[in-house]
């Protein structure tokens, strides 16, 4: 029988603990993914090779072939694709870091109830989720990344502005997807309705396997609100020199920071809202 | 056993909590001192969680004032939050993580260091009586293990004040023995107790004082015996007389105690010597189908201030 003595208030220093909140929440977080790990790894790496080899080369070598290379301005299909495929594997996997752990931070098991009974705050624990959402990211987006240039589906040297360009959208939509789910009392389906009606239009409309403008200009503005197109567009300038002009190229970017800060600021107030009650 | 000194660590005067039109905690005033254990004792509904969540520094006040460790929580939630340890009433443990990661986690979010983190874990868990758990998922625990290790990471901080939400609810009688042992240790070494509980026998054991509160109010305030020898007898004399005669016979009995009162199956007769009631009862000719005598409890202060009994 072990007896505990300590002289209470004596260890916390209460400004330091409050400083590193937000990174602290993200910690626990990737420790949690840890227990996933196996999961995270082969998704990360199964994904872009089963895309590359299916839709990048098979789809692309009928493409490339029925065209005598001539249809995307003598760009091979795989290049084309490459970017929006990246794309979209870092927003999906954000994604799927600020929906089933919100809900269950807040609902099933609660988890942030008990985190913000310590120093961390509402508006940390909603930080520290976003944080460890971007971490999950950068590693989707790098093992995707790697990949891409092994396929020989970007040049070497785009690989970085890719990469950050397509993790910017990624982390942009993970800030709305966030803020829903920091609105949501219980599931409801709402996350099966958000994958059928807005993530697989956003993926087949958003110029991911066509250019956007073989598409009836009453389809393309899914593609205009799309994050997707927008990192899309910004990727192919970077890979296959699609060149945007400076001022689309600003657009698609304030589109991003637009997104983050209106969802950031739902999201703050979900959370402290809901954890103040 | 108080170890309390005089210093003020709580004070709440004229404190409000609405929810619409709804006043959760309607006006209540107490205070507590550092080295203190505390209760606050009422009925489900009673508005002790709630009063729980302000305390805690997580709920803000719709109105009165609420001064906990000299800093408003309004303003400085985390800065007190720093320095207490919270025990919800739902352990809220997280069961992807090992018992020792549960401790360990917790400590990070106080920023503290993560070699110290490794000491700390694992004298909380021999604390907790838990050390051949240490690598067990939460699922894997009895619900009395799973409170001990909510208690143990809401120790992880060293707090000023530990504050426990209904802590042996839902337990077997052996783990609340063993949960209130633990306590009891905690008090004895000068941690600041503040708990919320809607047990009498939990009240008598683990408090030096204690607020009992229905309604959204504090009915009563005070040490749980000077609350019994307030508001209670020394002894309670129960009489059953079968559903149907309880009621028709409490005027028969009335005279042999000093207060009676006729609960659904029995007559609770209040007086200062209950085995002499008895004989009284018994000599007049009255025959009871069953009869004990007891000491007074914080359940019959509770009943004679609200009329109504603890646990529905």
């Amino acid at each position: 029988m072990s007896d505990l003595r300590f002289t209470p208030g004596a260890v916390v220093d209460a400004q330091r603990a409050i400083r590193g909140g937000s990174w602290r929440v993200a910690e626990y977080r990737l420790r949690n993914m840890m227990h996933w790990w196996a999961a995270i790894i082969s998704f990360g790496l199964g994904n872009p090779v089963l895309y590359l080899v299916s839709v990048g080369i098979g789809i692309g070598g009928l493409v490339d072939k029925a065209s005598g290379g001539h249809l995307l301005g003598g760009v091979p299909y795989l290049q084309f694709v490459a970017p929006a495929l990246l794309a979209s594997a870092a927003i999906q996997g954000v994604m799927d870091e600020v929906t089933f752990p919100v809900m269950e931070g807040f609902t099933w098991e609660k988890y942030f109830f008990a985190i913000n009974a310590t120093s961390v705050s509402a508006r940390q624990i909603c930080n520290g989720v976003m944080i460890a959402a971007f971490a999950r990211g950068v590693w989707t987006v790098v093992m995707y990344g790697v990949i891409l240039v092994l396929f020989g589906a970007i040049p070497l040297g785009s690989l970085f502005p890719l990469m950050l360009s397509s993790l910017i959208g990624g982390i942009a939509w993970a800030a709305v997807i966030m803020s829903v789910s920091a609105n949501l009392k219980n599931d409801d389906g709402v996350f099966a309705i958000i994958g059928r009606f807005v993530i697989a239009p956003m993926f087949l409309f958003s110029g991911t396997f066509y250019p956007i403008n073989l598409m009836p200009i009453y389809l393309q503005w899914i593609g205009w609100i799309s994050p997707l197109w927008h990192a899309t567009q910004l990727g192919r300038d970077y890979t296959i020199g699609e060149a945007e002009p400076t001022w689309l190229v600003t657009v698609h970017y304030l589109y991003f920071a637009a997104l983050l800060v209106t969802g950031m600021l739902i999201g703050y107030r979900a959370f402290v809202r809901r954890l103040g009650e | 056993m108080s170890t309390s000194s005089n210093e003020i660590v709580l004070q709440a005067r004229g404190l409000v909590k609405r929810y619409g039109d709804f006043s959760a905690v309607a006006g209540i005033d107490f205070e507590v001192r550092r080295g203190e254990s505390f209760g606050i004792l009422g009925p489900n509904g009673a508005g002790k969680s709630t009063t729980m969540k302000m305390i805690s520094a997580v709920s803000k006040r719709t109105d009165g004032e609420l001064t906990i460790l000299g800093k408003d929580p309004n303003q400085k939630g985390p800065e007190i939050r720093a320095h207490l340890g919270v025990v919800p009433q739902k352990d809220l443990l997280d069961r992807e993580l090992k018992a020792w990661e549960n401790l360990f986690v917790y400590g990070r979010y106080f920023g503290l260091p993560r070699k110290w983190l490794r000491t700390k874990v694992d004298e909380l868990l021999a604390f907790a009586q838990l050390e051949d758990k240490r690598n067990s998922k939460v699922d894997e625990m009895s619900g009395g293990m799973q409170r001990r290790l909510a208690i143990a990471r809401g120790l992880v901080n060293e707090p000023e004040i530990l504050l426990l939400d209904e802590p042996t609810t839902g337990l077997d009688p052996q783990a609340r023995h063993v949960l209130w042992d633990r306590l009891f240790r905690l008090r004895e070494n000068g941690v600041t107790i503040i708990l919320t509980t809607h047990y009498m026998d939990e009240a008598e054991q683990l408090c030096d004082r204690l607020v009992v509160m229905d309604a959204g109010k504090i009915m009563a305030e005070g040490a749980p015996a000077d609350l019994i020898k307030q508001y209670a007898s020394k002894e309670v004399l129960e009489l059953r007389f079968g559903t149907d005669r309880n009621e028709e016979t409490a005027p028969k009995v009335a005279n042999f105690g000093d207060r009676v009162e006729v609960l659904p199956d029995r007559i609770l007769l209040y007086t200062e010597n209950g085995e002499k009631s008895l004989e009284q009862v018994m000599d007049s000719g009255l025959k009871p189908v069953t009869s004990l005598v007891r000491r007074a409890s914080l359940e019959d202060v509770f009943l004679r201030l609200t009329g109504r009994s603890l646990v529905d």
